[in-house]
């Protein structure tokens, strides 16, 4: 249980440093130049995009790995988390010490020299190793069992692919070579969500505690059909790129499959509306709550991106940074919250407690909101330059956006300070009750 | 609630078969691909994004619209009127606008143009030289 929650405290602590580094990047985006700083926005960006997305994922995984031990009939293999934590605590370093020295040589969101790949890889094969010897026979797993083991298969696997371009065969056809890349950056985020997702079933269930829901037919042909999307709908990141077009056909029709999602939450929108109801106090199901409706919000965009005679204005513009900012933060950074609210402290000591962290809470949806709608301002506005609307130069277009800018700056600072508060005292939390996780074994 | 009646695992394998059918096809891609470049234009180009990788420039410009938001995308930088090679290395060099200088050596700067010029060989970035389609899609205009 220990490493588990070190595991936990490690994803704490890079969230924090990826809502910090994202912060002082919203500032370097304006206010000085990109390199000579101590820290200019070309190591802010890698920075802060590593650090947050490493929390998530590592969140993710710690939470799944207290599950796990705390549903486990006898815990075992706990000497394989240790070794986890340890592949990730060298990768961290190396990473970043390659970023504030400057020395990149990897691609985009892993701009870190591609050595430091190689523990994260192991880390995964170790963490399956566990997760298989704990979880017992596949036959009688539960949904949430099956999104956690494709998540971590299907991590390795698009890992293992996102470094074929350190092979010349790969390397040497351009077009082949970003077509392969944005395969792997679309269809990784989906390993990811199966994990992220897997954690907000698991929640789900033992918050209700209807533990049939785990086996439902319906759940289960939800997983399905985001596994579907995970391998087949990544080509919207690359339809203006002349790769083959089945690859965007593909893309285009597994997308539109998508529309069940949206249709069944809007079917089901009462019986969410009691949940709600029913589950608002309990601190970690609020983070479901708010991830629910981002969910929304978010799929409604991603469909209209995955349109590709839309897409042809969005892509290229912070309309798409909108939709990733509101899909990792919204989305995945509530479920790692709600997740480690519940294995940390699930309940407050007093009602004061409670009070300011609502506060918190609703602070940080509110400016994620705005901070998502300055974004989208920037967005269309780059849009319409780029559809030829305004005949002005880049540097005109970029001035235009100015107001938008100085919103984005300001919401970027309130959600700031509001989600690290939230993750500094969780973390904080996590070192002063050390034996809520241990002893509160059921809601 | 009803009880699951296919296997999990049977349906998990049939996509994951399906997923490497599809992958295997991808990576199959620079066999099919025309070769209009010789072999040692190829190798220079992919020098080329090593000194773009090397130097994070994703983190502010974009190729066919995949990067950062600081810079503008340049795919078809090299078609540019008035941006020819003396200037793009100017422009590198000393930097412009938001852009700080970079200090490349001499066979860096060659591999870099190479690969922008390669770049603007595979086609267009730019929306305008497409149409939107009433089905959904988009097509190249002539």
């Amino acid at each position: 249980m220990k490493s588990g929650i070190w595991v936990l405290r490690l994803a704490l602590l890079l969230l924090f440093l990826g809502v910090l580094f994202g912060f002082l990047a919203s500032f370097a985006y304006r206010l000085s130049d990109a390199k000579s700083d101590f820290i200019g926005f070309l190591k802010l960006r890698p920075l802060h995009v590593t650090s947050a997305y490493f929390g998530i994922v590592l969140g993710g995984l710690a939470c799944v790995a207290l599950a796990i031990q705390r549903d486990a009939v006898q815990r075992s293999a706990t000497r394989l988390l240790k070794v986890h934590l340890l592949l990730w605590l060298v990768a961290l370093v190396g990473i970043f010490y390659s970023y504030l020295t400057g020395d990149f040589g990897g691609r985009e969101y892993w701009e870190f020299k591609p050595i430091w790949a190689l523990p994260i890889l192991l880390s995964y094969f170790v963490f399956l190793v566990y997760f298989l010897k704990n979880v017992g026979s596949y036959k009688s797993w539960p949904v949430y069992y099956w999104m956690w083991f494709t998540g971590i298969v299907f991590f390795a696997f698009i890992f293992i692919e996102n470094y074929l371009w350190l092979f010349p065969y790969f390397r040497e056809h351009l077009i082949a070579d970003m077509t392969i890349q944005w395969k792997v950056n679309g269809s990784i985020v989906g390993a990811v969500n199966q994990i992220i997702y897997g954690l907000a079933f698991y929640l789900m269930t033992k918050i209700s505690g209807n533990e049939k829901m785990g086996h439902s037919k319906l759940i289960f042909a939800m997983y399905f059909l985001g596994l579907f999307n995970l391998m087949f709908n990544w080509g919207h990141h690359i339809y203006i790129l002349p790769t083959d077009r089945y690859i965007h056909h593909i893309s285009y029709i597994v997308s539109m499959t998508e529309w069940v999602i949206l249709i069944r939450i809007f079917y089901n929108w009462n019986q969410q509306l009691n949940e709600n109801r029913t589950h608002y106090y309990f601190f970690p199901y609020r983070f479901l709550m708010a991830a629910d409706y981002w969910v929304i919000i978010n799929l409604a965009i991603a469909l209209l991106m995955s349109i590709p005679a839309f897409n042809l204005y969005t892509h290229g513009t912070q309309i798409t940074v909108a939709h990733a900012m509101g899909t990792t933060i919204g989305i995945n950074t509530m479920i790692v919250l709600g997740g480690a609210f519940y294995f940390i402290k699930p309940t407050f000591e007093s009602g004061k407690a409670l009070m300011r962290m609502t506060l918190v809470f609703w602070t940080t949806q509110i400016a994620l909101l705005l901070f998502l709608i300055t974004l989208a301002g920037m967005g269309i506005q780059r849009a319409l330059w780029q559809a030829g609307i305004s005949g002005a130069a880049f540097g005109q277009m970029m001035l235009k956006s100015r107001p938008w800018m100085i919103g984005f700056i300001i919401t970027g600072t309130l959600l700031f300070v509001s989600l690290a508060s939230v993750v500094l005292y969780l973390l904080f939390h996590s070192f002063k009750t050390k034996a809520t996780y241990q002893l509160h074994r059921k809601v | 609630m009803p009880s699951v009646k296919v296997a999990p695992i049977t349906i998990f394998i049939m996509l994951s078969v399906l997923f490497l059918i599809y992958s295997v096809a991808i990576y199959l891609k620079p066999l099919r691909e025309k070769d209009h470049q010789k072999a040692t234009i190829q190798k220079q180009a992919a020098a080329g994004k090593d000194v773009w990788q090397k130097h994070n420039c994703h983190t502010c410009h974009q190729l066919y619209g995949l990067g950062g938001y600081l810079g503008p995308d340049v795919t078809n930088v090299t078609a540019k009127p008035g941006y020819s090679d003396a200037f793009l290395k100017a422009v590198i060099n000393n930097g412009m606008g938001l852009m700080p200088p970079f200090d490349l050596t001499n066979q860096e700067m060659e591999d870099l143009l190479v690969f922008l010029q390669s770049m603007n060989e595979t086609g267009t970035a730019n929306p305008q030289h497409y149409s939107p389609k009433i089905n959904g899609t988009f097509t190249l205009n002539d």
